[in-house]
C-alpha cells in the first residue's frame, strides 16, 4: 500500500534532517511586485522557527527519496541500512513547498536525494522540481539543489538556472576518510565538480562590455558539508580541508556536522558521537576565517594536539597564545588589529571606528556598544585604562576558563 | 522656566512630531521644557498626571528666534526612531535634533548615550520586522458561496508586534505574497492586499479564530526535522523567545519532544545490527565485477589520460581538484609544453584556458600558427599553489613534483612522437632536457636532440605567464615581440623532418 503523504513527508524529512545547511541568503533581493507570482528573497535569509535542537527552520529540507545505492557509513539511507524507504513524486514536492510557502512557514525549498539509478536520473528529477516551481508556478522563492557529482553538464547548467545556491557534500575532511566511509564516492568527482560549479558561478557574475548580464547561474553560490567525529581527522586537518574549499572553490559556507547517532548505525561508526562543543568551537574558527581576517592555520597553531580548545572560543585562545601583541590602543589600532581582540564583534569594531574620528573611545563607552567590558578589559587600552601587562599574568588564562562545577555527590 | 507639554498619538507618524520640534526649535525651547506626552496615557514618565505645562499654542505663540531644518542624518534616523513603541520616543528624537544642531557629527559619535539609546531602539523596531517576518502564520480562509474557479485564494493572519510597524514591513508581505489575497490582524492595526492595494489601518484588531486544517502536515514537518540527539534549548530560546510561542502552533509539540528524545537516543544506541535489505546485497554483488586491470604503459591518450587522473605520485594531488592532461591531435607534429595547470586549469580540467593560456593563443594568432595542429601540456599534472585567505597563489613546482610527473610527459612523447618540442619557461626545460641548461643561454634558440629517426627539434621559448608579470612597457612589448617571433619558427617548421 502505498504510504500517506504525511507519511513520507515524516520520512523523508528525517532522512534529510543530517544535513546542517540551512540557509535562505547570498542570493540578492527579488520579489514578486512586477511578476504578480509568489515569492521573494531578502538577501540574509528568514528563519519560520527553531526546532529544540537550537536548528532553525528557513527552507522545507526534503529527499526526494531515501533509497540510495550508495553504502556511506555515517549515512541513514545508505544502502544497508534498514530505514523505512519513500519517495515523492516531482509534483508532491512542488506542491508541499508551494503550500507550506503561502501560509509563511518557509522561505522555500532545500531538495536533495538518494541516488536512484543514475546521476543523471537523479539528478534530472531535482531539476525537474525546480524548474517547474520557477517556469509553471512563477516562484521566486528560495531554492537550494544539492547538486549529484558526475551527472551531465546540461542538468547542471539548468540546475544553476533555477536554483539559488547548489552544493555537493565532501562528507569527509580527508580522501583517505571517504574511501573508508564512503566507498562510492569519489573525492575527486567531487572536487571536479565543484571546480565547474565555480567556474560557472563566476562567469554567471560577469557583464558582457556591453553591460549584458551573464546567464544566471546560482546567485547564492555553493557550500559544502564536512563530518565531524566519524573519523580520526583533526580540526587541524579539517580546517585544512576548508581552506582549500574556500580558496579553490569560492564556497559561501562550508558546514560541519557533528556526526550523530542515527538508527540502525553502521558497525564502522565510532560507538560515541563527538561533542557537540568540537561542531560549536570549528564553526567559530570558520567564522573568525570569514569575517575577521584569521588564517586557519593560526589558530590551530599553538594546539600540540592539533584540536581546538574545547574550553576557550579560538579568538580567545589565539590571543593567550600572543599575549605580546596585546593590549591594543583602542583609539590607534587598525581594524585588523581590532578585529582579533576578544570580545570585540564585527559591528562593535565598525561603531568604535566610527565613533573615533569624532572623540577618543573610552573603556566604559564600550558598555553602550553592546561589548562585555569584562572579557575585553585585559586586552585593550584606553584614555583612563590601562590593563596590568597581560605576559605578567600568569593566571590568565584560569580568568576565562569555565568554572570547574562541583560533582554531584548523589 | 515654562514647560510645554506636546501631545502625540500612539503611532509611529512622523509628521505630527515633525511638526512639533520644527516650531519648538525654531523658538530655541530646550529639551527639557517639553513634556512629550502620548494620548490616551497622558501621565507622565512616573505616572502623575501633570497639568502644570502650557500647550502647543502657548509655545507657537512665542516668537521665532531662527529657522531650522532637520539634517538629512536625523530625516535617515528619527522616522525609525519613532515606530519604537517607548513612550520616551519623542522626547528622545527631540533631544537628539537640539543636540544635532550645535554638533553636527552627534550620530556618528555611536558612543554618546542619546545615540546609543536611539541605536538600540531603531534595532529592535528591525528584530520586530524580522521577527513578524518569521513567525507570522498566514492560514487559509475558506472560499465563499458565488466564488468560482479561478479566484485568488484568500488568507488571514494574526501577529503582535511590539511595536509601531506595521506600515515599515507592509511592502515585505504584498512584494512576497501577490498573488492571493490576505490580511494580517494585530493589536496595532492591520494590513489588507488585494493584488492591487495594500492598505494599512490603525484600527486594533481582535484575535480571529484560525484553522485551515494544514497545520498538522507542518507539525508533522517540524517534528521529524528534529534531531533528538541534540537538544539545544537555551539556544531554541535565544532565536524563537517565549512570547512568540502562543501563535505558533508547532511550538506545541516542543515538550514532547524534548521529553522523549533522550530515550530515543537511548533506542538508537542500544539497537542491534540488523542484516542489511536484500537489495544492498544485490547492489554490492554487481560492485564486485573485476574491474579491468590498467596496462603499466598506456597504448592510446585516451588511457594514459585515465592513468594521470589517479596519479599519487607526489602531494600535489591532495589540494589540487585534478590531474590537467594534454589536448590536442594525437599526430601532432608539434607538442608545447608549458609549466603546470593554473588557477583556471585546474578548476576546468584543460590546459592553457587561463590568462597565460589567452596570451598564449593571441601570440600563436598573431605568429600566423593554427593552434588546433599543436598538441598543448604541461610538465606538471597538478596545480601547484599557496593560499593566501580566498585566493590561491600560484607556486613554481620544484624539482621533486617535475621528477615525479616526468613518466607521463614522456609517455605524450612516446605517443605522439612529435617533431617538434617547445618548452615555454624554465620549468619545461628542465624536464625536457635536465638540469644542466640555463633558461638564459637558450632563450629564443633550437636545437636537435637523438638521431634519425628519433631525431626532434626543441625549441626553447618564454613561459606566458613570465611576460604577465612584465605589465605593460617598454620591456613588456618588447619581450612579447620576441616572444611572437620565436612562435613564427612553428609556422614556419618544415613539412619533412630532420630539415
Amino acid at each position: 500500500m502505498k504510504k500517506s503523504l504525511s507519511r513520507r513527508l515524516a520520512i523523508l524529512s528525517d532522512a534529510a534532517k543530517y544535513d546542517a545547511s540551512c540557509a535562505s541568503s547570498g542570493s540578492g533581493r527579488r520579489d514578486s511586485a512586477k511578476s504578480g507570482g509568489l515569492g521573494s528573497t531578502t538577501g540574509n535569509g528568514i528563519c519560520h522557527a527553531f526546532t529544540p535542537d537550537g536548528r532553525c527552520v528557513s527552507l522545507l529540507k526534503i529527499l526526494l527519496t531515501n533509497f540510495c545505492v550508495y553504502d556511506c557509513a555515517y549515512c541513514i539511507n545508505r544502502s544497508s541500512s534498514n530505514v523505512e524507504r519513500a519517495r515523492f513524486t516531482p509534483e508532491e514536492v512542488v506542491w508541499l513547498t508551494l503550500e507550506f510557502y503561502r501560509r509563511n512557514c518557509i522561505e522555500g525549498l532545500f531538495l536533495s536525494s538518494g541516488i536512484i539509478r543514475s546521476s543523471d536520473h537523479t539528478m534530472e528529477q531535482l531539476v525537474q522540481v525546480a524548474r517547474d516551481l520557477r517556469l509553471k508556478h512563477g516562484f521566486r522563492g528560495y531554492i537550494h539543489l544539492k547538486t549529484i557529482p558526475d551527472a551531465s553538464p546540461r542538468l547542471l547548467e539548468e540546475a544553476g538556472r533555477y536554483a539559488d545556491r547548489l552544493s555537493i557534500n565532501v562528507e569527509m575532511p580527508t580522501v583517505a576518510g571517504l574511501e573508508q566511509y564512503a566507498p562510492q564516492k569519489k573525492a575527486g568527482g567531487i572536487r571536479q565538480a565543484m571546480g565547474e560549479m565555480r567556474l560557472k558561478i563566476d562567469a554567471g557574475k560577469e557583464r558582457s562590455h556591453t553591460g549584458r548580464r551573464a546567464e544566471r547561474f546560482s546567485p547564492g553560490g555553493q557550500s559544502t558539508q564536512m563530518i565531524v567525529g566519524a573519523d580520526a581527522a583533526s580540526d587541524q586537518d579539517i580546517l585544512a580541508s576548508s581552506a582549500n574549499l574556500y580558496g579553490s572553490y569560492g564556497l559561501r559556507r562550508v558546514y560541519y556536522s557533528a556526526f550523530s547517532p542515527i538508527p540502525d548505525a553502521s558497525a564502522l561508526l565510532p560507538a560515541k558521537s563527538p561533542p557537540l562543543q568540537r561542531e560549536h568551537r570549528l564553526y567559530q574558527a570558520d567564522w573568525l576565517f570569514r569575517f575577521y581576517g584569521f588564517a586557519f592555520g593560526e589558530l590551530t597553531a599553538g594546539r600540540a594536539d592539533g584540536m581546538l580548545d574545547l574550553e576557550l572560543d579560538p579568538k580567545l585562545a589565539w590571543a593567550l597564545d600572543n599575549r605580546a601583541l596585546f593590549p591594543v590602543d583602542l583609539n590607534r589600532a587598525s581594524k585588523e588589529m581590532l578585529l582579533r581582540v576578544p570580545g570585540l564583534g564585527v559591528k562593535a569594531v565598525a561603531a568604535i571606528l566610527r565613533a573615533r574620528r569624532h572623540q577618543a573611545v573610552r573603556l566604559e563607552d564600550l558598555a553602550r556598544l553592546n561589548v562585555s567590558i569584562r572579557k575585553v578589559r585585559p586586552f585593550v587600552q584606553t584614555p583612563g585604562w590601562s590593563p596590568a601587562r597581560l605576559t605578567d599574568r600568569q593566571d590568565l588564562r584560569s580568568l576565562f576558563s569555565p568554572a570547574p562545577q562541583q560533582m554531584s555527590l548523589l | 522656566m515654562t514647560r510645554y507639554v506636546l501631545t502625540l498619538e500612539d503611532s509611529a507618524a512622523f509628521e505630527p512630531w515633525r511638526e512639533m520640534a520644527r516650531a519648538a526649535l525654531q523658538r530655541a525651547v530646550p529639551p527639557e521644557a517639553l513634556d512629550w506626552r502620548i494620548r490616551g496615557g497622558e501621565t507622565d514618565l512616573f505616572g502623575q498626571i501633570t497639568d502644570d505645562g502650557a500647550g502647543l499654542e502657548a509655545l507657537t505663540a512665542l516668537p521665532v528666534v531662527k529657522t531650522v531644518t532637520l539634517r538629512a542624518s536625523c530625516i535617515a534616523l528619527l522616522p525609525d526612531l519613532l515606530c519604537h513603541s517607548d513612550p520616551g520616543r519623542f522626547a528622545l528624537a527631540y533631544r537628539i535634533a537640539w543636540r544635532v544642531q550645535g554638533n553636527p557629527h552627534l550620530l556618528e559619535v555611536v558612543t554618546d548615550a542619546d545615540i546609543a539609546r536611539a541605536r538600540i531602539m531603531v534595532r529592535q523596531n528591525r528584530e520586530d520586522c524580522h521577527k513578524m517576518a518569521s513567525f507570522l502564520r498566514f492560514r487559509e480562509e475558506p472560499v465563499q458561496q458565488g466564488e468560482g474557479q479561478g479566484e485568488r485564494r484568500r488568507f488571514l493572519a494574526w501577529f503582535e508586534p511590539q511595536h509601531h510597524i506595521l506600515e515599515r514591513i507592509a511592502p515585505f508581505f504584498s512584494k512576497r505574497f501577490t498573488d492571493m489575497d490576505w490580511m494580517i490582524l494585530t493589536p496595532r492595526g492591520s494590513i489588507r492586499w488585494d493584488g492591487k492595494e495594500l492598505v494599512c489601518s490603525p484600527e486594533p484588531c481582535e484575535q480571529p479564530e484560525l484553522d485551515d486544517g494544514f497545520g498538522e502536515l507542518w507539525d508533522t514537518y517540524y517534528a521529524s526535522t528534529f534531531n533528538p540527539a541534540r537538544v539545544r534549548t537555551k539556544a531554541m530560546r535565544r532565536e524563537m523567545p517565549g512570547r512568540y510561542w502562543k501563535n505558533l502552533p508547532e511550538t506545541r509539540l516542543i515538550p514532547q519532544l524534548v521529553a522523549g528524545a533522550e530515550a530515543r537516543v537511548r533506542t538508537m544506541a542500544e539497537q542491534e545490527l540488523q542484516p542489511a535489505p536484500a537489495f544492498h546485497e544485490r547492489l554490492r554483488a554487481r560492485e564486485q565485477l573485476p574491474a579491468e586491470p590498467m596496462p603499466d604503459v598506456a597504448e592510446n591518450l585516451e588511457d594514459l589520460a585515465a592513468q594521470v587522473r589517479t596519479c599519487t605520485a607526489c602531494p600535489l594531488h591532495c589540494s589540487a581538484t585534478q590531474a590537467v592532461v594534454g589536448e590536442g591531435p594525437a599526430d601532432a607534429r608539434i607538442m608545447v609544453v608549458g609549466e603546470q595547470p593554473g588557477d583556471q586549469e585546474d578548476l576546468a580540467g584543460r590546459p592553457f584556458v587561463g590568462p597565460a593560456g589567452q596570451l598564449l593563443h593571441e601570440a600563436l594568432g598573431e605568429a600566423g600558427v593554427d593552434r588546433g595542429a599543436l598538441y598543448l601540456t604541461n610538465a606538471v599534472k597538478h596545480f601547484r599553489f599557496r593560499l593566501q585567505g580566498r585566493r590561491r597563489i600560484h607556486q613554481n613546482p620544484d624539482a621533486g613534483h617535475v621528477a615525479a610527473c616526468r613518466p607521463w610527459l614522456e609517455q605524450e612523447i612516446a605517443l605522439i612522437r612529435p617533431k617538434l618540442i617547445v618548452s615555454l619557461g624554465a620549468t619545461a626545460l628542465r624536464a625536457l632536457d635536465g638540469p644542466g641548461m640555463a633558461m638564459s643561454d637558450v632563450r629564443g634558440t633550437s636545437w636537435t636532440v637523438g638521431r634519425g629517426e628519433n631525431a626532434v627539434r626543441r625549441l626553447a621559448l618564454a613561459h606566458p605567464s613570465w611576460l604577465l608579470r612584465l605589465g605593460e612597457g617598454a620591456q613588456a612589448e618588447s619581450e612579447r615581440q620576441r616572444f611572437v617571433e620565436g612562435l613564427t619558427r612553428l609556422r614556419d617548421f618544415p613539412d619533412q623532418s630532420g630539415s
